[in-house]
């Protein structure tokens, strides 16, 4: 297998060089530009005593809850519908998962007009509904569950064609049996359909969990943050210390936790889909 | 007579109870693809829109003339041409470069020579992006090559090569390994196995890598708004310097997104069958 040589070493170089640096510049006193000395582990004693750093972690926790479990919930829905036979439903599922496949910048920029207290058309939509105006992310209240609106918007859609191949897996037999002793729909979804397209279900959860951990983009384009540090979620607090105010052996110490978290919730999600596999 | 119509009133309650489930379809297919179509239209409609009527209050949805004014604006005043150049050449590369050194790798680790490799891509698949930025970005520093292209290509690889790796694990597995065994035993080297009897079986699916990689790879934002100098910003980082100096100029912007969205969406007409498939091998982002 020596044609695989190459991998390794480009895989090494971006990928494995970075990690390992990462963990000798977490135990350094070091801002760019200056020279560094070695800490042990201060920046980490130092973080667990940042309240705004500490802040970070239940905020980044409540945006996750929303940004997997209403995509769950919506992209289920969403797949029984596609797993029916209807014309142009190739077309549709396409326009369906654009959202997606689209520049997360270029959509946050089009949502931030769309969230314009004042002259932003999704207050208008909710005028025609008798609904009063939103302050949207400019509210240290909404500013959250509003971020989280936009990544539910853009990652429905891969909920969507996890369970759909899911559904085109299921086999025949169960419905059939299931419709000569008069089952209801609800009832063939609740006791033949749902059992069998949870391990998929899973997998999205856990895909979605990572990804709503790490989201940036949406986040840093729309509010930046703010306002104040309401929308500061750990990796937007990560960036901020690193690009911002420069401290880079502080920041590599927050990377460390930031993929602590991340890895401890994926494995804990791992784990409950083993279980759930186990009793079926 | 009398089963005649009776039979006739059960016919059409059957058909009126068809008409009703197509009916419910139809209208849950609206309610579905409803907020994408909205946001999309929208984007356009904002572009297509002079200023007077974008910031309108109720707003006006249909363009009435339509004009390609904030189109024409942002290519001649702003640098647009040169932007879309280095999108195209960082993602370009860095997507030529991974499918190098990736397909060989997904072959490998797919056939259970190389468990280790596959181990280490699923942990950079949950790493959070910021942990290869700060390295590279001092890499970068120290090499003298902070703000060029080449930096920006070299730490794209870190999206597009996981993602091509990925992406061809999936499609190597589904090869059966008879077809290699028969090249074995016929005298091939397993090099040989792999470039003439997996490769063209997987032509497909390094399509499919290859675009999903390259998307990905464009649509990147947080290694550009680091990495990039003035002269080397690539189109969502320009997108989004646009947004900061033109607080209230929503035509530019809108017309700006969606050029730079545009590709993604494109590419994405071409692999929607088979999109499925490269999310089998562990999620699309990188």
């Amino acid at each position: 297998m020596w044609f695989i040589v190459p991998a390794i070493v480009v895989i090494f170089a971006v990928i494995v060089f970075p990690w390992i640096f990462t963990l000798w510049m977490s135990l350094n006193d070091w801002q760019i530009g200056m020279t560094n000395s070695f800490i042990g582990l201060e920046n980490f004693a130092k973080l667990s005593g940042d309240g705004r750093f500490l802040s970070t972690i239940p905020r980044t926790l409540y945006f996750t809850v929303l940004a997997v479990i209403l995509p769950v919930i919506l992209g289920l829905f969403a797949a029984e519908v596609f797993h029916q036979r209807f014309p142009l439903r190739g077309l549709l599922r396409g326009i369906y998962i654009a959202p997606m496949m689209a520049t997360p910048v270029a959509i946050a920029l089009v949502f931030t007009m769309m969230f314009h207290p004042q002259l932003g058309v999704l207050n208008y939509l909710l005028s025609l509904f008798g609904i009063p105006k939103q302050l949207w992310v400019y509210s240290a209240d909404t500013v959250i569950p509003t971020l989280a609106l936009v990544e539910v918007w853009q990652w429905t859609p891969l909920v969507m064609l996890i369970v759909l191949g899911g559904l085109a897996a299921l086999p025949t037999e169960p419905y059939e049996s299931a419709v000569i002793d008069g089952a209801s729909q609800w009832q063939m979804f609740r006791y033949i359909t749902f059992p069998l397209i949870l391990p998929f279900l899973m997998i999205a959860v856990i895909i979605r969990t990572i990804d709503a951990l790490k989201s940036f983009d949406i986040i840093y384009v729309i509010s930046q943050g703010g306002p104040g540090t309401a929308s500061e979620t750990i990796n937007i607090f990560l960036y901020l210390q690193a690009f911002a105010f420069l401290r880079i052996g502080h920041a590599s110490a927050v990377v460390i936790v930031f993929f602590v978290i991340i890895l401890a919730l994926a494995l804990t999600l791992l784990y409950a889909r083993e279980r759930l596999r186990w009793n079926r | 007579m009398e089963s005649v119509i009776q039979a006739r009133r059960l016919a059409i309650s059957y058909r009126l109870h068809k008409l009703l489930g197509r009916l419910a379809l139809w209208f849950a297919v609206l309610v579905v693809i409803s907020p994408a179509v909205f946001v999309f239209f929208w984007m356009l409609s904002l572009s297509l829109k002079n200023e007077i009527d974008n910031i309108a209050y109720p707003p006006v949805f249909i363009p009435n003339p339509p004009t390609l004014t904030n189109y024409l604006k942002i290519f001649r005043e702003s640098n647009y041409a040169l932007f879309s150049y280095n999108s195209v050449i960082v993602s370009g590369t860095a997507t030529l470069i991974a499918l190098l050194v990736g397909v060989p790798a997904g072959y490998g680790i797919a056939k259970g020579k190389a468990q280790g490799l596959g181990m280490l891509i699923m942990v950079a698949r949950i790493t959070p992006g910021l942990s290869y930025l700060i390295p590279l970005f001092m890499l970068f520093r120290f090499l003298h090559i902070s703000g060029t292209l080449l930096a920006l290509m070299i730490s794209h690889l870190v999206i597009t090569i996981p993602m091509v790796v990925w992406v061809m694990i999936s499609f190597f597995e589904d090869i059966h390994p008879e077809l290699e065994e028969a090249a074995l035993t016929d005298g091939c080297n397993i090099w040989q196995a792999f470039y003439r009897v997996a490769m063209p079986i997987a032509r497909p699916g390094i399509a499919v890598a290859a675009i999903l990689a390259f998307i990905q790879s464009w649509n990147n934002f947080l290694f550009g708004v680091v990495l990039a100098g003035r002269e080397t910003r690539t189109l969502p980082v320009a997108v989004f310097n646009a947004m900061t100096f033109e607080q209230l100029s929503w035509g530019p912007v809108a017309a700006a997104a969606l050029v730079v969205t545009l590709p993604s969406l494109l590419l994405t007409i071409f692999v929607q069958r088979d999109i499925v498939t490269g999310l089998a091998a562990g999620g699309i982002k990188g």
